[in-house]
């Protein structure tokens, strides 16, 4: 298990959803995710990926700086 | 083909966001059949990048529609950036544009072959569309449907269930993956039989009714593209440029450059990630919106577009108004002017 870093800041919807899907897929299970973003929709839509794909979503930030969505991996039957 | 004798059948099921996907979808799911989506990321999709650049859009829901459907259906998405794809239907479409700039039916057969494509790499045995026939003049037509298998190679792997029993058995029916008698016969542009059927299925809340997804439909946004690819005299465009289309008043008292000036305070903080590559114009004597300036001009030319800048700020009244001026990647330099009356700013100027 590894702790890694998504920049996705200055990207809008639904860039960082498609980054955070393509990282996603060179993770391993129990990897961790910390997606950092500026558009503040992302908040929503890349949890809502995560529901949909059954990943685990460990914490969500939004302050001046952006948004940061910090996922956990799970085993998801692929597609 | 996979052998679905045992195991249950899969679709890929394109999904907009919005409701005639979403009741495509459900139907064929409701009916045992394992299903996915799809969505597609053009660079002209409404969905969320005006909902984040815009302070009017901000009091709306920040949800990607495809997603929050994908939830509701308890379905996976797979969202696809197709931006450097999809430059070759837009700018080249077989089949032509609608009203404006959009090519609907090209758009059709690429997404459709995108899920055909897609489908065969994941063992997938059939693609699932909302299209309803006489939905849209140019994309959901009787005559159009055929195009849409034949273009995009999924001949009746494609199954349509909201209108199929309008059309010939396709793969699905015939093998059995779905029940012919369950699907549907709508047709024309009549939205009341899918909201009728969205109440049966207890679907109360859903997006766009009818279309407008796409800003390749918009009379203004194509007047736009247009006027970008005259100015440049060849159609071409990156990401950047689609995105900046989207933002703004659009002036071009020039052919050879264009003022994009901020509508709102939104507006303007998307165009500060954008001034370092373009001239610009930030106002100081006063509150007003971030210009940028597409185009090579010269210091005449800078004052006269800090003269039409000045018009939308809380100085246009005043005699003098003071910018901070960047031309080309220079420093900042102050440059004070007076704003050019309203009168003085032909309509044709407005792209």
């Amino acid at each position: 298990m590894s702790r890694h870093i998504l920049d996705a800041r200055n990207l809008l919807c639904p860039m960082p959803v498609i980054r955070t899907q393509d990282r996603v897929k060179a993770l391993n299970t129990g990897d961790i995710l910390e997606v950092q973003c500026t558009d503040p929709g992302a908040l929503n839509d890349i949890p809502a990926w995560c529901r949909v794909h059954g990943h685990e979503v460990v914490a969500t930030n939004e302050d001046a700086g952006g948004v940061v969505v910090i996922l956990r991996v799970t085993t998801s039957t692929p597609t | 083909m996979t052998t679905n004798a045992q195991n249950q059948a899969k679709a890929v099921a394109l999904i907009s966001g919005g409701l005639d996907s979403m009741l495509a979808a459900r139907v064929v799911k409701d009916q045992g059949v394992h299903v996915e989506g799809l969505n597609f990321f053009t660079g002209f999709c409404v969905e969320g990048h005006t909902h984040a650049i815009r302070n009017h859009d901000r009091k709306r829901p920040k949800r990607n529609n495809a997603l929050w459907v994908a939830e509701q259906l308890g379905i996976k998405l797979h969202i696809i950036d197709v931006i450097e794809e999809y430059k070759d239907v837009v700018i080249n479409p077989r089949h032509g544009y609608g009203a404006n700039l959009n090519p609907c039916l090209d758009c059709k057969s690429f997404m459709v072959g995108k899920a055909r494509q897609w489908m065969q790499a994941h063992g997938f045995d059939f693609i699932v569309t909302g299209e309803v026939v006489g939905q849209r003049p140019m994309s959901q037509r009787r005559e159009t449907f055929p195009v849409v298998q034949r273009e995009s190679g999924a001949g009746d792997l494609l199954l349509r269930p909201l209108c199929a029993k309008l059309q010939s058995p396709t793969a699905a029916e015939r093998n059995g993956w779905v029940d012919r008698q369950s699907l549907y016969d709508f047709s024309g542009r009549s939205r009341k039989p899918q909201m009728a059927l969205a109440a049966a299925l207890g679907i109360e809340d859903y997006a766009q009714p009818a279309g407008g997804c796409c800003f390749l439909t918009d009379t203004t946004y194509s007047r736009k593209l247009n006027d970008l690819w005259q100015s440049r005299g060849q159609k071409t465009y990156e990401l950047d440029d689609i995105m900046l289309l989207k933002v703004g008043r659009h002036i071009r008292p020039r052919p050879h450059f264009k003022l994009i000036i901020a509508r709102d305070a939104g507006e303007t903080n998307y165009l500060q990630g954008y001034r370092h590559r373009f001239s610009h114009l930030t106002m100081t004597s006063h509150n007003g919106p971030l210009t940028l300036i597409e185009g090579d001009l010269n210091e005449s030319e800078m004052a006269l577009a800090a003269r039409i800048a000045a018009r939308f700020g809380q100085g246009r009244d005043a005699n003098r108004v003071t910018f901070d001026a960047v031309l080309g990647r220079g420093d900042p330099v102050p440059l004070c002017i007076q704003p050019l009356p309203s009168s003085e700013i032909p309509a044709q100027w407005y792209v």
